[in-house]
């Protein structure tokens, strides 16, 4: 399913204007192939988010481009693509079933494709026994998955996630690591995803960057050359242990910069 | 929250309601207690006691002449707390999203707020002239400032993640706005809407008081001037029972919409 061209980034790069101009992202040069799970890993504040909201089209860049499907982003979300982020996002006044169905409002399908696939998705993300909570009544760890289930309706082609599980305790993340990966062979969707934690990066990930100090660009790209039917428990495989390790050696010294020290 | 402790939460909610009638019952009892003591330790000069003023108060709501002044003084209350609430939470939405009007428009909403507002009436009677206008432009003045900061800040402080997300389910900015920014924002507007209640009310009360013919505001100055000490202890005990039945009713609005947002703090 891999191989064509689905995401592409030429010398993109973000400035924000001041007081005081910030340089956060790029020359960025990126190619993601259609269907792969790339996840982006670099010390804080060199841009990883910032690479994720050009992707997206919620940030236009300031120089360079970025395709997507081989249409040029120019400051607007295309069809096609769903974002999960860091924060939670979930509508507080809705329930679980309307918070999921919420991302169809405007779909203009018809009311028993919508419930179709809300209920798929609520099924999938295992949310059956809560379709009728609210927000408040559930663990972060759930709210995530309303707010995963929420995109996961949208049936996007390239779904973006913005450290989604950063909240979560690691057996947690070590589980919803798994639903993504399930979720990411079931939709062939492609995923691009933004975390600081290397180990994470490593069991779920085809390919991972890393991203240097800011203005973040890419130093390093690592296979990991995992099956696509890989679950946590790649973890116990020796590879792990060195793919880790290798993103480490590559990160530590950007990660130094950042904290002010000498290399 | 597991189904277990949902119930552990509805079961103490249920032990905890006769508790809370109780708290009403011995509330009401120590005001009327108070107002007894008050009303007959200065033998009804200053306010008519608790039973006098209830006996009073029966013979007063069959009378024409107190429903006809209920009447305009409920007209220019409705038609001030509309305007204060429409025009407010208009505005506090315009100020909340326009960073930059907001931070100008706050300073001088927040100055205008602390003028004590009756200073101001002249004006507002020589620019409305006498009669219902005058008070209701005046219950306004009372009202829109608070409608206005509440709706502000509400919407400044929604998190931002919501409005990034209305962006990439590619909402357009009518529908973030219905779907999105006044949902989220509702807990803090009612609580604009309990304060612009209570203080349009105190406008257009004030305004029948100063110079009105109409309204339970002049009835009372009347009784007052009249030296009718159980109309005047009337008229308060019904201002105070609707301030009080519209205020836990918006209350209550107000703990509903709180419960499901309680999570948006962690």
């Amino acid at each position: 399913m891999t191989g064509q061209c689905h995401v592409s980034l030429r010398e993109a790069v973000r400035r924000y204007d001041g007081p005081p101009a910030v340089h956060a992202l790029g020359p960025v040069n990126l190619e993601i192939r259609r269907g792969e799970f790339f996840s982006v890993v670099g010390p804080s504040g060199c841009g990883k988010s910032t690479l994720l909201d050009v992707i997206s089209g919620l940030v236009r860049p300031s120089s360079g481009s970025v395709h997507f499907e081989d249409k040029e982003l120019r400051g607007e979300v295309p069809d096609g693509v769903g974002v999960v982020f860091q924060e939670d996002s979930s509508m507080p006044w809705l329930s679980v079933r309307d918070n999921v169905a919420f991302g169809l409002r405007t779909s203009g399908l018809p009311k028993k494709e919508v419930a179709g696939r809300v209920d798929h998705a609520i099924r999938f993300m295992g949310l059956a026994q809560f379709a009728g909570h609210y927000p408040a009544q559930l663990s972060g760890g759930m709210r995530q998955r309303v707010c995963i289930a929420r995109t996961l309706v949208l049936r996007p082609r390239l779904i973006l996630l913005d450290e989604p599980f950063g909240a979560l305790d690691q057996q947690t993340r070590l589980l919803m690591g798994d639903e993504l990966l399930r979720l990411w062979r079931e939709t062939g969707a492609t995923v691009l995803l933004i975390t600081h934690a290397l180990d994470e990066a490593a069991m779920l990930s085809d390919r991972v960057g890393v991203m240097s100090a800011r203005p973040g660009h890419f130093i390093d790209m690592v296979e990991t050359g995992w099956p696509r039917d890989r679950d946590s428990r790649v973890i116990s495989d020796p590879k792990f242990g060195a793919l880790t390790a290798r993103l480490w050696s590559s990160l530590r010294e950007e990660s130094l910069k950042t904290m002010g020290h000498a290399a | 929250m597991s189904d277990l402790s949902l119930e552990t939460a509805q079961a103490a909610t249920a032990t905890r309601r006769p508790a809370r009638v109780l708290d009403v019952v011995v509330l009401i009892a120590v005001v009327l207690g108070l107002w007894h003591v008050i009303g007959t330790w200065t033998h009804g000069v200053a306010i008519a006691p608790p039973l006098q003023t209830l006996v009073y108060l029966a013979g007063l709501l069959h009378t024409e002449m107190f429903w006809s002044h209920a009447a305009a003084t409920l007209e220019a209350f409705l038609l001030a707390f509309v305007l204060s609430a429409l025009m407010g939470l208009a505005l506090g939405l315009i100020f909340g999203v326009r960073r930059f009007a907001g931070e100008v428009a706050e300073p001088i909403l927040a100055g205008f707020y602390t003028i004590p507002k009756v200073t101001l009436y002249p004006v507002v009677l020589l620019l409305f002239g006498l009669g219902m206008s005058a008070k209701v432009a005046f219950g306004v003045m009372h009202g829109l400032v608070p409608m206005t900061l509440f709706t502000l800040g509400a919407v400044r402080n929604l998190p931002p993640v919501l409005v990034r997300t209305a962006r990439v389910l590619r909402l357009s900015p009518g529908r973030t706005m219905r779907w999105v920014l006044i949902p989220a924002c509702l807990p803090d507007i009612v609580n604009g809407l309990r304060i612009s209640f209570s203080l349009s009310l105190l406008g257009v009360l004030i305004g029948e008081m100063f110079s009105s013919q109409r309204g339970l505001g002049f009835l009372l100055v009347n009784g007052m001037a009249q030296n009718n000490v159980p109309l005047s202890t009337a008229i308060v005990t019904v201002i105070v029972a609707i301030a009080i039945a519209a205020n836990t009713l918006m209350l209550r609005f107000v703990r509903r919409f709180a419960r499901r947002a309680d999570e948006m703090a962690g």
